[in-house]
């Protein structure tokens, strides 16, 4: 391994989100809300609850650099798992399945239940 | 390139008119059609299938049901179609099979482990994910068709394609059952929706008879499907 291929492994590319609003485990609800506009959050999710798989960092919030504008401040990014039994009534698969993807902290609100 | 209606000959799987520019190098083609259903029903761009859609699919059905081809096969057929780019993957997926520690590098931070490979991705971060024998691993932008490139090369037409992002998120194993993997219920299967910042890859299952076996020998058994997570990697015996 050259230095530099050393020294790129070493170098975590984590962007840390020091101040985040949920933990792994935390059970959570996408928003169901339907705004116009450029949204990272697929329909399907909204309004289904999972949890907290991982948070992935701080990222620029796409919704504004689809317009042009800076995302900033940076929005925390989380993965959130769904039971897909859950997410699609009448899932034809077993009760385990499971479907994960990321969701910005804007469109998490605690779980109900 | 003007196309009418029956022109099906055109028509490829992927290709629903949409405003997709993969003419860029980036690696997220961002497309704003986040307004679809995710379920083939409610497709309002596409349409239903064309004739010789319908007759394709029957044609291919009834050759698997004589036991003329398999599903496999013309999966490995159409990546062969597909694979005119050279990718990383394989390289990186080799290596973590035969150096633990180097695994554990690629599952904790996939973006700083590639590029002690050499392949810089693009996208903020790398996400792998590992098949195990009690979890398989499937990948999909349902948005639109983020992809590691920078490891992968060009998605294929399939990846991109409205068949694939809207239906796997709901029947993932029927659609790994069009791809030749079956797989059994006591397999959880996780699906991966790519639709923000991350990019992932499929770590598949090291096959048993591969003990032994160099990294390059190792990296010759995987596929970009592979990685993407809707084949395994098999040695036959």
């Amino acid at each position: 391994m050259s230095a530099a291929h050393h020294e790129a492994s070493l170098k975590s590319t984590y962007t840390p989100a020091p101040v985040h609003r949920y933990s792994v485990g935390d059970k959570v609800a996408v928003k169901r809300s339907f705004p116009p506009g450029h949204r990272r959050t697929p329909q399907y999710i909204r309004g289904k609850q999972g949890v907290i798989e991982r948070i992935c960092g701080a990222y620029p919030n796409p919704e504004e650099l689809a317009y042009g504008f800076d995302g900033l401040p940076a929005k925390v990014l989380y993965r959130v798992r769904f039971l897909q039994t859950h997410v699609w009534p009448g899932y034809a698969g077993p009760a385990n399945d499971i479907i994960e993807m990321e969701i910005f902290e804007h469109w998490l609100e605690p779980a109900a239940t | 390139m003007s196309k009418t209606p029956h022109d099906y000959y055109a028509r490829k799987p992927g290709d629903h008119h949409d405003h997709h520019d993969h003419s860029h190098a980036h690696d997220h083609d961002h497309d704003h059609d986040d307004h679809q259903q995710p379920n083939p029903a409610n497709e309002h761009d596409n349409g239903p299938p064309g004739d010789y859609e319908i007759m394709s699919r029957a044609m291919q059905e009834l050759l698997e049901q004589k036991g003329v081809i398999t599903a496999a096969q013309v999966a490995k057929r159409m990546e062969l179609f597909d694979e005119e780019f050279p990718y990383h993957g394989a390289q990186v997926v080799a290596r973590a099979w035969v150096d633990a520690a180097f695994k554990q590098r690629l599952l904790a931070d996939g973006r700083a482990a590639c590029a002690e490979m050499g392949a810089m991705l693009e996208a903020e971060r790398l996400i792998a994910v590992e098949n195990t024998p009690d979890t398989h691993n499937v990948i999909v932008c349902t948005l639109c068709s983020c992809y590691p490139r920078a490891l992968l090369g060009m998605p294929p037409t399939w990846y991109k394609s409205r068949n694939y992002r809207s239906r796997v998120v709901f029947e993932p194993r029927a659609v790994l059952k069009e791809f030749g993997t079956e797989l059994p219920d006591s397999v959880a299967v996780r699906v991966h929706d790519s639709n923000a910042d991350m990019r992932y890859l499929v770590v598949p299952m090291r096959p048993q008879g591969t003990e032994g076996w160099s990294e390059e020998k190792l990296a010759g058994l995987l596929s970009r499907d592979m990685l993407v997570g809707v084949t395994v990697p098999r040695v036959s015996a």
